[in-house]
């Protein structure tokens, strides 16, 4: 598991996290909600080491964040970060088996290219896995940045913003799949998605955070409903019940509660 | 799932189609190499010629390698394909450097250094200045290196005009001398500090090889490499040391050149599209052995010396920047 104790950070004086403790248990997805800048993408750059640590500590299965040799680390927790772009000339295939580098260091074995193959068809690349990332469109090039994640092969796979760019059906059958391979393998998926409705249908944990607080943590059924979610995005939302999933319509303003 | 042999096909495929055109740019390397080296020598001359050039190849090739390699190193470490190191200011520190001991010391006096010492003072100076300017960027608040190009391009300005303005108050006649340092010289060498830049370049082979996997994460970008689990900082360092030295090599060696590594360095991406760090450094050194060895033949034994092959080298290199800004090639 992954416990954030005591967690604050500042980015040029303004206070972007504001001591945040939480256990993310191992197994199963738990999903990062809340407004902009409520801090679920540092959060993530400071699980995964990106962004130094200011004050508290993080551990990944009992090891320091910072004090894991970083190759150490990366075969243990990999991260997608929201903005993805690469300068040099890569085929999706290339960048796929660049997910691969934690483990061969370079020299990549028959296993390492069986993992490649999983990740390129389980993101349905198989077809494009021969062009270039600049002759991809939006979503199929963040396919790949995910593929590429999940050839990491790690236990903890954190995801800033999976379903950037993709279609209806690219962004449901990403959330089936990392379902899939969460129960079938016990990995750990901690995403951070906009859309409330996939948070809700398919984690297994929501963690809601506002101004750099944790605001609140539960099941689903405990997070989406109208007063929480007025509460953490200071919006009314109507929430109703399909197929034993609450669902948000957050597009459309509700009739006002009367008993209220 | 495919078969493992399946799987592994294109990987052989791509590096099957990769070892032609290396093998191509060796043959006309070595081309070049046997064209500079006999070209016009004249009937009873063999020894003498064989010797005088061969001094003058070793270090044309070390020059091609230096700047085919810091060009390419300094694209990974930025993640750009349109700067170069010349751009970071090498170049004008090198030309200060010229400028300020002339004014200093005189045109005779700097004559009379030891060219020796004068060059480990150069490669010091310009391997403080890179290392300067990577240790300031990283214990900045800031990482962003889009900052150290910009402190780069400026400093690059104030050593430029610093250079003018001094050169400004020296003596018409010992201007001279700076000026033969302002512009890259391929026809004079300077054969008294080959065996120290050949030491200098050789110490680089080993950390490139060893790195080499190492930079191909690198150019993914910082954010990604740590992500991989490259110890970024290290590699940075590696990087910008190893930059430092080769661009002195070089600028000692020759003088400053612009344009030439962004030429060849773009011939080995477009020769081979996609491929790793260790073919294309490979590539670009060939390349620019071939242009600058070839070009020197050409230039001294057929036009015979009737203009500077630095120029057109620049010219072309200047065509090759225009075309990608306009192209817009991936910043």
């Amino acid at each position: 598991m992954i416990e954030i104790s005591h967690v604050s950070h500042q980015i040029a004086g303004a206070s972007i996290l504001s001591d945040v403790s939480l256990t993310i248990p191992r197994g199963g997805i738990t999903a990062l909600i809340g407004p902009n800048g409520a801090g679920k993408s540092t959060l993530l750059s400071l699980i995964a080491r990106l962004t130094p640590l200011q004050g508290g500590q993080i551990t990944v299965d009992g090891a320091d964040v910072t004090m894991t040799p970083t190759d150490a680390l990366a075969r243990r927790l990999s991260i997608l970060r929201q903005d993805n772009s690469v300068a040099a000339r890569l085929t999706v295939a290339d960048l796929v088996g660049f997910g691969r580098y934690p483990h061969h260091k370079g020299r990549p074995t028959a296993e390492d290219r069986v993992h490649v193959e999983q990740a390129l068809e389980m993101m349905g690349l198989h077809p494009l896995s021969g062009r270039f990332l600049d002759e991809l469109s939006g979503g199929q090039r963040q396919r790949a940045f995910v593929a590429m994640v999940l050839a990491q092969d790690t236990d903890y796979v954190l995801l800033d913003e999976p379903l950037n760019n993709l279609d209806m059906k690219h962004a449901r059958q990403m959330m089936e799949r990392l379902k899939e391979a969460a129960q079938a393998s016990g990995k750990s998926f901690v995403i951070v998605v906009h859309d409330i409705n996939f948070a809700a249908a398919y984690a297994d944990l929501i963690v809601a955070l506002k101004d750099g607080r944790l605001h609140s943590l539960g099941t689903p059924e405990e997070i989406v409903n109208r007063p929480c979610l007025r509460d953490v995005f200071e919006l009314d939302i109507a929430v109703e019940t399909v197929g034993g999933h609450p669902f948000a319509l957050h597009q459309i303003a509700p009739e006002p509660l009367v008993d209220t | 799932m495919p078969s493992d042999s399946a799987a592994s096909l294109p990987f052989a495929a791509q590096r099957a189609m990769r070892i032609k055109p290396l093998v191509i740019l060796a043959v006309l390397a070595l081309a070049a190499v046997v064209l500079f080296l006999t070209l016009g020598v004249p009937a009873g001359a063999w020894e003498f010629a064989l010797s005088f050039r061969t001094g003058k190849l070793v270090g044309l090739i070390l020059v091609a390698f230096a700047i085919a390699t810091s060009t390419q190193l300094f694209h990974a470490a930025t993640r750009n394909q349109i700067l170069t190191p010349a751009i970071m200011g090498f170049d004008a520190l090198y030309l200060m450097i010229q400028t300020s001991l002339v004014f200093g010391m005189g045109a005779m006096a700097t004559l009379d250094i030891d060219p020796l010492v004068k060059f480990t003072a150069e490669v010091l100076v310009m391997m403080g200045f890179s290392t300067a300017l990577f240790l300031w960027l990283f214990t900045a608040r800031s990482r962003d290196l889009h900052l150290l190009v910009l402190v780069g391009i400026i400093f690059g300005t104030l050593f430029r005009s610093l250079s003018n303005f001094i050169s400004r108050m020296i003596d018409p006649n010992e201007f001279v001398v700076v000026q033969g340092a302002m512009f890259a010289r391929f026809n004079t060498v300077n054969i008294d500090l080959l065996w120290i830049s050949i030491g200098l370049t050789t110490l680089t082979l080993p950390v490139l090889w060893h790195m080499r996997h190492q930079f191909d994460v690198l150019a993914l970008g910082r954010e990604t490499a740590i992500g991989l689990g490259l110890r970024y900082r290290r590699v940075m360092f590696a990087a910008f040391g190893m930059i430092g030295l080769l661009v002195s090599v070089s600028t000692a060696l020759v003088g400053p050149v612009t344009f030439f590594g962004l030429l060849v360095v773009h011939l080995a991406y477009r020769i081979l599209p996609g491929a790793r760090f260790a073919p294309t450094l490979l590539a670009s050194s060939l390349i620019a052995i071939i242009t600058l060895v070839g070009g020197q033949a050409v230039y001294e034994h057929v036009l015979g010396l009737q203009g500077t092959l630095s120029v057109v080298i620049d010219a072309l290199g200047g065509i090759t920047f225009l075309y990608l800004l306009l192209k817009g090639v991936r910043r």
